[in-house]
């Protein structure tokens, strides 16, 4: 019983990490329209800069509550890298072909791969303070670590708060009519360069925001910016791209098939994903509540 | 939009043929000017052309950009090692013979489960099977050597009457693996052109262009895009099978997505428009590759910047660029 | 002798009636002007016979025989074609090459991937043919991208036509162009699609247009027939005219 509870939570927790990228990215398509196939490479440069930043802050003596904010300061950082990006590499390209979008987004994903690389080298990068900062408690009988349950939490504020902010806020109101008619939202006087920076803003923010949130439950190591990538990919196929409420259900379900699958078939454990997502592509290809 | 102007089919035709026949006396001859290490960087760039030559039929032609090709050539690469190891004789011709049938299911396969989507979708899934092989390389290592990968040991070429032993083997091999590969890269390049000028090839543009009104002459869409994917992943498939008796060894590293990006990049540097723009991306490559990797360890980084210059500033590509300049001089001159 | 029948067909997007219970009938060999107000239905009703959309409700019958859930390329292959409104080319192939395409497209010879398609004779000769009834021999090597707007409303049709149908819908097929141009582009469209004895159905807004070169005009308003019959019968009808002038209808 409490083995199970714990793998529900376990769960849950890489749930609230995948809804974060995942939701992300289907922010960006939602408005946008654009694929980033940079957004895990994001995500990790998320996870890298929390690591480093709490790596430096002990160096330096600085308070553990302090240092808990490095969360969102690594979240921020990957949102300035968006906001610098978008007009840089990617506007060029929203009257263009799609081919050049994802081809754009692709080198970029390659340069950010390899700029990780050059920055921290090859060996991973932890944060576990902060993991060990929050005290451990008992399920069961079993040890569980407070902060997954912080992990969690987040998780859930960040889909509330970004609920609220699109369905109830005026900005979201000028997001999703951006996103539902670019002209239309245009001629009204919709200032849309400022709405797409900000959307794409926030997008990286959350991929960011979930890099920062895993780093200290696992180091940040080269490469988990294409793995994420394919997984989120994975819970967008499922839940539908450019749904929120897909983004959560999506992560949940690749998140819970996933533990299942370590469980019982760990070699296989992607193959199950990927088999997963044909499926679903097979069956329903805008997902559960895509608006491709 | 811009008037074309009319492209006279006939002299076109002409000089295309004289520029060709030129090339192919010049890579005839250049083994007898060039070192042995040239020439077998020649032939990773005539197997890299290949790929990128198959590659692009899905790209340039049907309109359908793949990011997960590696596959295709490390299937290729892996059933050759396989073969070697478990099966018969280290023959060419055998690898060959096993290889091909290979790659042609994997990509009917494959291709089967891609087709039935478009674009985003459509690279997502070449992606995300080709991670799905690259982590069975990796994690099946009873089999596959895993990261390790497998070795592949020197064949017999044209049935077993050309060996290569002895201090000199290597370079004898090489020599004479360079007029192999060439005469089937000939043979590629022949066959490609034919499918793209055939009915076939034309369906695919139109399909490329405007789905719904190649939908409305009664084309099955679905089954070109198939039969395109079968036809482009088993070229890749094929350019893996060379490869690897070259390399002589084969690693899961040529199915990660970074090995698929590469093909990717190949045909973009050449040109993705124009049928001789792969070509000349996959030769190109390979010489801008071995240079970026002897100077800097953060190639992908170079690789990256430089794809991402290229499709603000370049988008056509070399060949599409020269062509480009070949107009503007032409338009001059008639002006003048 | 009736070449399509519609029973009951319905289509409705959300609120709107496009197609209410329409029981369309197209004769052999006639040209058909369906005509009337935007948003009447027409391109809609011509989009649900070509398969283009499905029916809510109701039946298609082609030569007596049901196509109601034809796929497009059964539709085709029975011979029905369409062109569209909003020209729909395969604008970096040429000329030649578009109209090619349809050619192989019927004969089945699309996925010949072995031999090269200019060298195929019969299709060649017959996609010279069709050029030449539609005025377009001197542009055959030009890119379908760079023809004018006349012409690739020509071209348009061609390549429907190229299919030879037994019955072909034409979209608007002189809009966006000229009064001049319209003149040559309906006196060629009709002497070949009369000449080639294909029954021809055009949703047409020009009524001088319509007037002149129909054989049975039909009009449609708010998803429903208004009014059918030979041009002077048109003319005659009180209806026809209140909408044409905008007077309301009496009722």
């Amino acid at each position: 019983m409490a083995i199970l509870t714990i793998q529900i939570l376990n769960s849950l927790l890489y749930a609230s990490v995948l809804f974060l990228i995942a939701a992300g990215l289907s922010l960006i398509f939602g408005v946008m329209r654009i694929v980033n196939l940079a957004h895990g490479s994001l995500y990790a440069v998320g996870a890298y800069v929390t690591a480093w930043l709490v790596g430096t802050g002990i160096a330096h003596g600085v308070p553990l509550g302090w240092l808990f904010l490095m969360l969102p300061c690594g979240a921020l950082a990957v949102a300035l890298l968006g906001i610098v990006i978008e007009p840089l590499l990617l506007r060029p390209f929203y009257t263009r072909a799609e081919e050049y979008q994802l081809l754009v987004t692709f080198g970029l994903l390659q340069i950010l791969e390899d700029l990780m690389r050059l920055v921290w080298g090859g060996t991973p990068l932890s944060a576990d303070t902060l993991m060990d900062a929050l005290p451990i408690i008992k399920i069961g009988g079993l040890n569980y670590p407070t902060y997954d349950l912080l992990v969690i939490a987040i998780g859930i504020v960040a889909a509330v708060v970004l609920w609220a902010a699109i369905y109830h806020t005026r900005f979201g109101v000028m997001l999703r009519a951006t996103s539902q008619d670019r002209r239309m939202a245009s001629a009204l006087g919709l200032n849309v360069g400022l709405v797409y920076v900000v959307a794409f803003g926030i997008g990286c923010f959350m991929a960011g925001l979930g890099g920062a949130i895993v780093v200290p439950t696992q180091a940040a190591v080269l490469g988990m910016g294409v793995d994420a990538l394919v997984i989120a990919f994975v819970v967008v196929v499922i839940g539908g791209l450019g749904s929120l409420k897909g983004a959560l259900v999506g992560a949940i379900i690749v998140s819970f098939v996933r533990t299942a699958g370590i469980q019982f078939f760990p070699e296989l454990e992607l193959a199950v994903l990927y088999v997963i997502a044909a499926l679903v592509l097979l069956v329903r290809p805008t997902g559960l509540f895509g608006t491709a | 939009m811009v008037a074309q102007i009319q492209a006279p089919r006939g002299r076109s035709g002409f000089g295309l043929a004289a520029a060709a026949t030129a090339v192919v006396i010049v890579l005839i001859l250049a083994p007898g000017y060039f070192g042995t290490y040239q020439i077998q960087l020649l032939i990773f760039g005539l197997i890299a052309a290949i790929a990128a030559l198959g590659f692009n039929l899905l790209l340039g032609y049907t309109g359908l950009l793949s990011f997960g090709h590696s596959a295709y050539f490390g299937v290729g690469a892996y059933t050759v090692a396989l073969a070697a190891e478990h099966l018969g004789p280290h023959s060419m011709e055998f690898y060959l013979l096993v290889g091909l049938p290979v790659v042609a299911v994997t990509s009917a396969l494959f291709g089967y489960i891609c087709v039935r989507h478009t674009q985003i979708f459509f690279g997502i899934l070449t992606l995300a099977i080709s991670q799905v092989i690259y982590s069975l390389a990796l994690n099946l290592y009873w089999v596959t050597g895993g990261s390790d990968g497998m070795r592949v040991p020197r064949p017999a070429l044209l049935f077993g009457a050309l060996r290569f032993s002895g201090p000199s083997g290597f370079q004898q091999f090489i020599t004479s693996y360079y007029y192999y590969v060439l005469a089937i890269f000939i043979v590629c390049v022949l066959l490609m052109w034919v499918i793209v000028h055939s009915p076939f090839g034309k369906a695919l543009q139109g399909i490329r262009d405007n789905e719904v009104r190649a939908r409305f002459l009664g084309l099955r869409i679905r089954r070109f895009r198939w039969i395109a994917f079968l036809v482009s992943g088993t070229f890749t498939g094929l350019a893996g099978i060379l490869w690897v008796p070259l390399e002589g060894l084969t690693t899961p590293d040529v199915l990660y997505w970074t090995f698929s990006g590469e093909i990717v990049f190949t045909a973009l540097l050449g040109g993705f428009r124009n049928f001789t723009g792969p070509i000349v991306g996959g030769i190109v490559y390979t010489y801008l590759k071995t240079y970026m990797v002897a100077h800097t360890s953060y190639w992908q980084l170079g690789l990256g910047v430089v794809l991402v210059t290229l499709v603000l500033v370049l988008p056509t590509g070399i060949v599409g660029a020269i062509s480009l300049v070949g107009q503007r001089l032409r338009q001059r001159r008639s002006a003048a | 002798m009736i070449l399509l029948k519609t029973i009951d067909l319905r289509k409705q997007f959300g609120e709107t009636r496009a197609c209410d219970g329409l029981n369309f009938i197209v004769h052999k060999g006639e040209f058909l002007s369906l005509v009337g107000s935007n948003g009447a239905g027409k391109t809609t009703l011509v989009n649900l016979i070509s398969a283009h959309l499905q029916p809510d409700s109701g039946q298609i019958l082609f030569e007596d025989r049901d196509i109601t859930f034809a796929t497009v390329t059964e539709r085709i292959k029975a011979g029905i074609a369409r062109s569209f409104q909003i020209v729909s080319l395969f604008d970096a192939l040429s000329v030649f090459d578009n109209v090619a395409l349809s050619v192989f497209s019927r004969d089945g010879k699309a996925v010949r991937m072995a031999s090269l398609a200019d060298r195929d004779e019969d299709v060649r000769r017959e996609t010279l043919e069709v050029l030449g009834q539609f005025g377009l021999s001197s542009k055959a090597g030009v890119m379908a991208g760079g023809l004018a707007q006349g012409e690739r409303k020509l071209l348009d049709v061609a390549v429907a036509y190229a299919l030879r149908p037994r019955l072909l819908f034409l979209d608007e097929p002189t809009s966006g162009v000229s009064t001049h141009e319209k003149a040559q582009i309906m006196d060629t469209v009709s002497s070949v699609v009369r000449g080639g004895q294909v029954t021809a159905v055009v949703i047409e807004h020009d009524m001088d247009v319509v007037f002149r070169y129909s054989d049975r005009i039909v009009m449609m308003h708010e998803g429903a027939f208004l009014a059918d019959g030979t041009p002077d019968e048109i003319r005659a009808n009180k209806d026809v005219a209140s909408i044409l002038l905008g007077v309301p209808l009496t009722d």
